[in-house]
């Protein structure tokens, strides 16, 4: 009698259990698929929003530099080459310098040095965007225009302010006209470009310094041992090794500096011209979403969504290889 | 001393120069940057600014745009919690090695960079798009929506440090619970993380750093409002909006308002950060 109503309990028990199992796992699925739904549902919003814009233009859309809200022509030329060309920027400073600061903290400076010098650079990460943006715009573009400026376009423009052509100017090619502007204040491509660049820097050095820690101490120490200097190291043996976390890495900030809004609005001038100076004002696609987006109706609001879906597509296609890359270091290590 | 190694000695010093330049003009950025907020925000300080609402323009405070931002982050970690450590809790307990788990933890490692102004354009399409239809054509921009808009930049912050906190938690303790007889739901919600609980609690300070500074998805779902607005499914202001506003403003004492909202956002984010450090450094100790 007693072991019968001990199984009956048992038994219900076990049968609650695997019933609050089933409706456990299903909210944890729940909740996982969210973030699966919010990703795409990112895409399909900006795509369906956009539909008008893809369907009036087609393919005239991707390569038409004209925006013209009266005449209701877009095309997203003029920001996609100031997304392109301020994130080129950026990371033509941004990986040198990441490289050398990864360098110095995995293998230059003394130990008790590298904590407090890596969590103030990671220090520079947590930084809002706005933050840059308002430093760039009252502090940096002023100070590059009175002190970069005018040397740059005086040396190496095609427009110096005393009419004689510089040496550089006038031989290599392209220089003259990359480095001329008579626009006298110093929002411009190259000042977003700088901006971004001091943002993307904790991102890819950090990375960097993390997968430098990974290579085996006996390869580094034969490496010395065979008298290598420390920059044989560093380039011949760390570098190799961790190539593709490396490149995982550069492609993540590459990734952060295209989807950049606050930091590049303020200090880009928010022309929509294109121009073959990088000290010429120019737009790019968030900030050019963040000006508009609120005043813009019909078509042009279509258009602007069209812009943002390009960059969220542009977006997930550079930090898939990215993690691609990082996780081949990954791999490497047997984790 | 030969050509060869004269050259590789000179190459070395040369390369070893170079990297110690590259960390000075890191720092030399940061203390500058660092250096103007605080010097520009705090001759910025001010009684009114936490008294007076921005419907005063120059003579106003930055007291709604405060209360905004507090509500609207309050609701994006509200919603981002639970969904966030649920979903981690998959990936880490449920999911671990199989397909579906892996790629949704690959996807979520590339939404912690997605562009946060694409998540804001996602959200005015599904909930201010559909509200004003609702209302018959007033467009109906809420704190409500730019909370959304949060929640969905800091839910893959916390699925991520959730997943790795309880991956962290030593397989020994599920064994000890499995073999006591503890169904997993049990063993996850009673004992697993309550284990990973101070490094979650981690991800979430985290989360509410990064999305405290997050401007461009706000412009197109909380909009902005010079008036007092708790009520969240009214029109809200928040810091980064009005620094936002107030800096393209050619009023040079909007200028100094703009500063003191930066100093304010800033301090609030480096706190925040140093709080979490501290946390996550005090567990480490303890796990060791």
């Amino acid at each position: 009698m007693t072991t019968a109503i001990t199984t009956d309990i048992l038994e219900q028990r076990s049968r609650r259990d695997a019933r609050h199992e089933r409706l456990f796992r299903w909210l944890l699925k729940a909740c996982a698929l969210l973030v699966l739904a919010s990703l795409l549902g990112a895409a399909a919003a900006t795509l369906w929003g956009g539909r008008d814009a893809f369907a009036t233009f087609g393919w005239h859309f991707l390569v038409s530099s004209e925006w013209d809200p009266g005449n209701e022509v877009y095309g997203a030329l003029v920001p996609v080459y100031g997304t392109l060309a301020t994130s080129f920027i950026a990371l033509l400073i941004a990986v040198p310098v990441s490289f050398g600061i990864a360098v110095y903290l995995s293998e230059v400076a003394p130990t008790w040095l590298r904590t407090p010098v890596a969590s103030a650079i990671e220090l520079l990460a947590g930084i809002p965007s706005i933050i840059y943006g308002m430093w760039g715009l009252f502090i940096f573009a002023p100070f590059f225009a009175e002190h970069v400026k005018p040397w740059l376009t005086n040396n190496l423009g095609n427009q110096p302010d005393d009419g004689q052509l510089s040496w550089v100017a006038e031989h290599v090619p392209f220089v003259g006209k990359l480095f001329g502007s008579s626009y006298p204040f110093g929002a411009s491509i190259l000042v977003a470009g700088i901006v971004l660049a001091i943002m993307i820097i904790p991102f890819i050095s950090s990375v960097m310094r993390e997968v430098f820690q990974t290579v085996p101490t006996r390869l580094k120490e034969s490496a010395y041992a065979l008298g290598s200097s420390t920059w044989e190291v560093s380039w011949d043996i760390v570098l190799p090794y961790t190539r593709s976390a490396v490149i995982g890495g550069i492609f993540l900030g590459l990734g952060r500096a295209l989807g950049e809004t606050m930091a590049v609005t303020f200090v880009l001038g928010n022309a929509m011209q294109l121009s073959a100076s990088l000290l010429d004002p120019g737009t790019s696609i968030a900030s050019t979403i963040a000006n508009q987006f609120s005043e813009a109706a019909g078509l042009q609001k279509s258009a602007l969504m069209a812009l943002a879906f390009l960059l969220f597509v542009v977006t997930f296609i550079v930090l898939l290889i990215a993690r691609l890359m990082l996780r081949r270091l990954a791999s490497k290590e047997g984790r | 001393m030969n050509a060869l190694y004269l050259r590789r000695r000179i190459t070395n010093a040369l390369a070893m120069t170079m990297s110690m330049l590259a960390t000075l003009v890191g720092l030399a950025f940061l203390a500058w940057i660092l250096w103007e907020t605080l010097r520009q925000g705090i001759s910025a300080l001010d009684l009114k600014l936490f008294t007076k609402i921005t419907a005063y323009g120059e003579d106003g405070g930055l007291l709604n745009s405060m209360v905004g931002s507090l509500v609207i982050n309050f609701i994006g970690i509200g919603i981002a919690t639970p969904i966030g450590v649920l979903a981690g809790t998959w990936l880490a307990e449920y999911a671990n090695r199989t397909k579906l788990g892996e790629s949704i933890r690959f996807l979520n490692d590339i939404l912690l960079s997605a562009p946060s102004i694409v998540m804001g354009l996602f959200v005015y399409t599904i909930i201010v798009l559909p509200s004003t239809a609702l209302t018959h054509g007033n467009t109906t921009f809420s704190g409500f929506a730019g909370g959304v808009a949060l929640a969905l930049i800091a839910l893959p912050v916390i699925v991520r440090t959730t997943d790795e906190m309880l991956r962290l938690v030593p397989s020994t303790l599920r064994e000890a619970a499995l073999s006591l007889g503890v169904p997993q739901w049990k063993l996850t919600v009673q004992i697993l993380i309550r284990a990973a609980r101070s490094g979650i609690i981690t991800g979430v300070l985290l989360a509410l750093a990064r999305i405290s500074g997050e401007t461009a998805p706000l412009l197109f779902t909380a909009f902005g409002n010079n008036y007092m607005a708790i009520n969240p499914m009214e029109k809200m202001s928040s810091l980064p909006q009005i620094i936002y506003q107030y800096a393209n403003d050619p009023g040079e004492s909007m200028h100094a308002l703009a500063w003191a909202g930066a100093f304010v956002i800033t301090m609030f984010v480096l706190l925040l950060s140093l709080a979490s450090r501290l946390i996550l450094s005090r567990t480490k100790v303890s796990h060791d």
